[in-house]
């Protein structure tokens, strides 16, 4: 008899007709008159959507994630860019997304690859500001705007100027409200954009909660299912009917907890990860499952689209709560989103690997995570840096720790059978029995 | 009771005999395409070294990267495992293990019991690993078993990239063009395989009782240069230092 009752995500149907009508909607934009736009998965959407609200976009990373996990289509937009002349150790994403360009071939829908009428972006990492430059030129052309986001890490961990620093990002969207009216002819519509940056905060505080939920054991969702779910928080910040779907998520999840449903019936151990995983390696996961070990998550998918503030009091972890009031000029939705931006988990490693470690560390703590599995991303230049770091600060801090070396986008830079064994030493190092054959 | 550890590695396949905590019997054979029969014929060899039957092998332990082929096996156990059971066999207050074998380099951090508590295994690249010197070997034009003492006869430092065998070779071959000696060339290869050994070494902390296993411990060289990394007075390696992590799945398959 399982140790636990499980139960499959009834909000599952929903997650797969709403990510197939974003791509849908980038797609067909055109036939009703609408516009399009290409950026990261990070660009400050919300103020995009003061354009109008038939106006779509395809976010670069979950659409190059969606490219790898499909491998014989990754081979050929890998080849393609490298044929290009790009160098094969960029940013996998962005090959998968230069090569889909190259190929004229939409990944998630088929067809010829839809163009852009712009680029809206932001830039964090080494990779985000050349990625939409190279792919405007390979798209003929396009107008390319990129918010630069470089500004130091949130408070707690960089206290200093930080009003200033924050007005710096928001100055820049405010000239990007000009320049998109500029380059679309559109008239902007402050309303729209202040009802966006609302549901940015919605969305983004939400799935910082849902994740909270992963705390129970056994625990609701395994880290598998959450990247599925994750997704919509790097699709579009600001869509109202993804906030609106996390609100659902939400009730289905407690719910989960309520009767404790588990995500997997065998849990005996809890793991956390980091970074983007091999994505078309996703085995490695049910393989943990067949040793009782469920990952619940890791800064990364708690991170990438949810909003949270570290607590290094309390070395706490928990939702950033949404704010008393709706913004009411442009100016101060631009300092609202700025300021919310800013406080994103994932941009705080850029600064210095320990503000990575401490929240991993919290994480591990009240996430009762007996083990951390590192993921020496060779395919992600930005979400890589300081790992090997981050891998002694836990050490330090007494949790166990194991890495293995991949690409997230790049089948070509991971051992299948050396991850997997690495994985079985791991295992059995925290205490699990080998499963019986 | 008499237990057996089979390692079938990428190279060798090992396996030991043991007899109520004494070795008793070994053999080696290359595993070469066909890992089942290598197995099956180390098996056999060891048991007849021990003079006994195959029937009076109470249980058998397989390890390495091909012990799915150990079909006899009662059970397996992996590579870290067996590297520090077999290690602690031999040397009880060993707390840090290296094995260094020809397609992998793995440390250890042990506790009291000789159970593995934190390990790192080299990543993708040989360069860490026995098959490194055989490259070297190979462009130096000098059998394996001759490198370790050609680099004993030099005392010169020459910095190596031992990130990667391909630009290594490509330094070797540049090396030889500019004329440099043999055996400075080989100390050099030994030295960088050593430095990048002793770097994932310390990723899991170094102790002052360190063992090495593995083929590579009958490298006079590379032991030679490990302490010098290391900055001990001894690496603790046994007699046989390739058959440590069979002796590990023997101890193992013995219960203890």
């Amino acid at each position: 008899m399982a140790k636990y009752p499980t139960e499959p995500l009834k909000c599952w149907p929903k997650a797969k007709e709403l990510r197939n009508n974003f791509y849908k909607n980038f797609d067909k934009a055109k036939e009703e008159g609408g516009l399009r736009w290409m950026g990261s998965a990070w660009a400050p959407d919300a103020v995009v959507r003061g354009l109008g609200e038939d106006v779509y976009s395809v976010t670069g990373e979950p659409y190059g994630a969606s490219c790898a996990f499909d491998k014989p289509l990754s081979s050929k937009f890998l080849n393609a860019a490298e044929n290009y002349g790009f160098a094969r150790d960029l940013c996998a994403y962005m090959r998968n997304y230069w090569g889909s360009i190259l190929c004229d071939e939409y990944a998630l829908g088929g067809g010829k690859f839809p163009k852009a009428d712009f680029a809206w972006s932001q830039h964090i990492c080494c990779s985000h500001a050349k990625w939409y430059q190279n792919a405007c030129e390979l798209e003929g052309g396009v107008p390319l705007y990129c918010v630069d986001v470089g500004a130091g890490a949130y408070p707690p961990f960089e206290p200093e100027m930080y009003q200033h620093r924050v007005k710096y990002v928001a100055d820049q969207m405010l000239d990007g409200i000009d320049w998109l009216q500029k380059v679309t002819g559109r008239e902007y519509n402050d309303d729209l954009f202040f009802e966006a940056v609302w549901n940015d905060m919605r969305l983004t505080s939400k799935w910082a909660e849902i994740c909270m939920l992963n705390r129970a054991v056994p625990a609701p969702l395994d880290e598998k299912s959450i990247y599925s779910l994750y997704v919509f928080g790097v699709l579009e910040q600001s869509n109202r009917e993804f906030a609106d779907f996390y609100d659902e998520v939400y009730d289905e999840i407690k719910d989960r907890v309520d009767r404790g449903i588990a995500a997997i019936p065998e849990e005996k151990a809890r793991v956390m990860t980091d970074t983007q995983p091999p994505w078309a390696f996703l085995k490695i996961y049910r393989y943990m499952e067949q040793w009782g070990a469920v990952s619940i998550g890791s800064l990364y998918t708690f991170g990438l689209g949810g909003t949270w503030l570290y607590d290094d009091e309390n070395n706490e972890f928990l939702p950033r709560a949404m704010p008393d009031k709706k913004p009411e000029t442009r100016e101060e939705a631009c300092m609202m989103l700025a300021d919310w931006h800013l406080s994103k988990p994932e941009y705080q490693h850029f600064y210095h690997p320990d503000y990575k470690t401490k929240m991993m560390d919290a994480i591990a703590k009240h996430w009762k995570v007996d083990g951390i599995i590192l993921h020496y991303n060779r395919g992600c230049e930005g979400l890589s840096v300081g790992i090997a770091e981050n891998r002694l600060g836990l050490l330090e801090k007494g949790h166990k720790v194991m890495a293995y070396e991949g690409n997230m986008g790049d089948e070509r830079e991971f051992d299948e059978a050396a991850t997997i064994n690495r994985l079985a030493i791991f295992l059995e190092s925290i205490g699990l029995e080998k499963p019986k054959k | 009771m008499i237990t057996a550890g089979i390692d079938c590695g990428s190279k060798n396949t090992k396996t030991v005999v043991l007899k109520d905590g004494e070795l008793i019997g070994k053999a080696t054979v290359q595993t070469g395409f066909d890992q089942e029969k290598a197995v099956e014929e180390s098996l056999a060899k060891a048991v007849e070294d021990a003079g006994i039957s195959g029937d009076d092998v109470s249980k058998i332990f397989g390890t390495g990267s091909g012990r799915e082929a150990i079909k006899m096996a009662d059970d397996t156990v992996n590579e870290i495992k067996a590297m520090s059971r077999g290690a602690f066999f031999f040397f009880p207050n060993v707390r840090t293990v290296a094995d260094v074998g020809a397609e992998e380099g793995r440390a250890a951090k042990l506790d009291e019991n000789g159970n593995p508590v934190d390990f790192a295994i080299n990543e993708k690249c040989a360069a860490g690993a026995g098959a490194f010197i055989e490259a070297m070997g190979r462009a130096l034009e000098t059998p394996l078993e001759e490198m370790g003492a050609l680099s004993l006869q030099s005392d010169k430092e020459i910095p190596m990239n031992a990130q990667c065998v391909i630009f290594a070779e490509s330094e070797v071959v540049g090396l030889i063009h500019a004329k440099t000696e043999k055996q400075d060339i080989s100390k050099a290869i030994h030295d960088a395989m050593a430095s990048r050994i002793v770097s994932m070494i310390r990723r899991i902390g170094v102790n002052e009782d360190v063992a090495m296993i593995g083929g590579v411990g009958y490298n006079p060289a590379f032991v030679g240069a490990m302490k010098r990394e290391l900055k001990l007075e001894k690496i603790h390696i046994p007699d046989d230092p390739e058959y440590g992590s069979a002796v590990g799945a023997a101890v193992l398959a013995s219960g203890q």
